[in-house]
């Protein structure tokens, strides 16, 4: 026998990781995405910094912000959800441990985007 | 490692990856930057989350935000994450570069790491100073 791997683990060309290079894949696609609406984020804060509540209302009701606002928002959580997976893998070590941080972070992650998002759809529809 | 107390000192060597033997080279200062800006930036995704939810109660939400964000902790907190953002943007160009075969080069990697230090410095500082020169809330 010349190799370990099954027939049907060589064919699915997964790796040790058991995800194939979709990890590193999505970590590029997101940061691709994050390059304009950081931009767009970046240009948004600065225009509504000093302003009044009505006018960042005003702002984030108009549906094309809203739509940014709820990108820049899915973008960045999966984006911090890859990068924070490669900490806990860095160096946490204990199968233990690595179960319950990865489940803290993606708990966390979906409550803080599901906040998020459900005030932007409350912002516009006000 | 643990101790063999049979081996005499002079040849208990260091192990990888070195971190308190040689001088930290830009390149791996960066590095660690870009994580650790990371994971600053997923905590300030709570504070954009709060802040959200602050707009979308009105006018009491707005200020409650403000009430604590425009203490100097807060705007502390604030430039932190000013930084931390432009940091991680233009290093994640740079990784992206990477990725595509440029810049990779020893000397080229060692002068673009200092470049985006200063950058992400001079771009946090002009944010901030802007704002305050009256130069922002130009969406009013």
């Amino acid at each position: 026998m010349s190799t370990a791997q099954t027939p049907l683990h060589k064919v699915q060309g997964m790796g040790s990781s058991h995800s194939g290079t979709g990890h590193f894949w999505h970590e590029r696609v997101t940061s691709v995405a994050l390059i304009p609406l950081s931009l767009w984020f970046l240009y948004a804060m600065l225009g509504l910094a000093g302003t009044s509540e009505v006018t960042a209302l005003q702002f984030l009701a108009h549906p094309w912000n809203a739509l940014l606002m709820g990108g820049f928002v899915c973008f960045s959580l999966w984006h911090a959800y890859l990068g924070l997976q490669v900490v806990v893998d860095d160096y946490v070590h204990t199968a233990g441990a690595k179960i319950f941080l990865m489940l803290l972070i993606r708990f966390s992650i979906i409550a803080t985007g599901a906040t998020c998002l459900f005030a932007i759809v409350r912002i516009a529809a006000l | 490692m643990a101790e063999n107390p049979q081996r005499p000192m002079s040849t208990v060597r260091p192990l990888s990856p070195h971190l308190t033997i040689y001088r930290w080279p830009v390149t791996m200062m960066t590095s660690i930057t870009h994580r650790v800006t990371g994971m600053g930036l997923s905590i300030g995704a709570i504070i954009l989350a709060w802040w959200l939810v602050c707009i979308s109660n009105g006018p009491e939400g707005w200020q409650s935000f403000h009430a604590i964000m425009d203490t100097p902790a807060g705007l502390l907190v604030l430039f932190g994450l000013t930084w931390a953002l432009i940091y991680h943007f233009f290093n994640g160009v740079r990784h992206l570069a990477w990725d595509l075969g440029y810049g990779f080069d020893k000397h080229d990697a060692e002068r673009n790491s200092v470049i985006i230090l200063a950058l992400s410095v001079i771009g946090a500082v002009a944010v901030f100073a802007s704002v305050w020169t009256g130069h922002g809330g130009y969406l009013q």
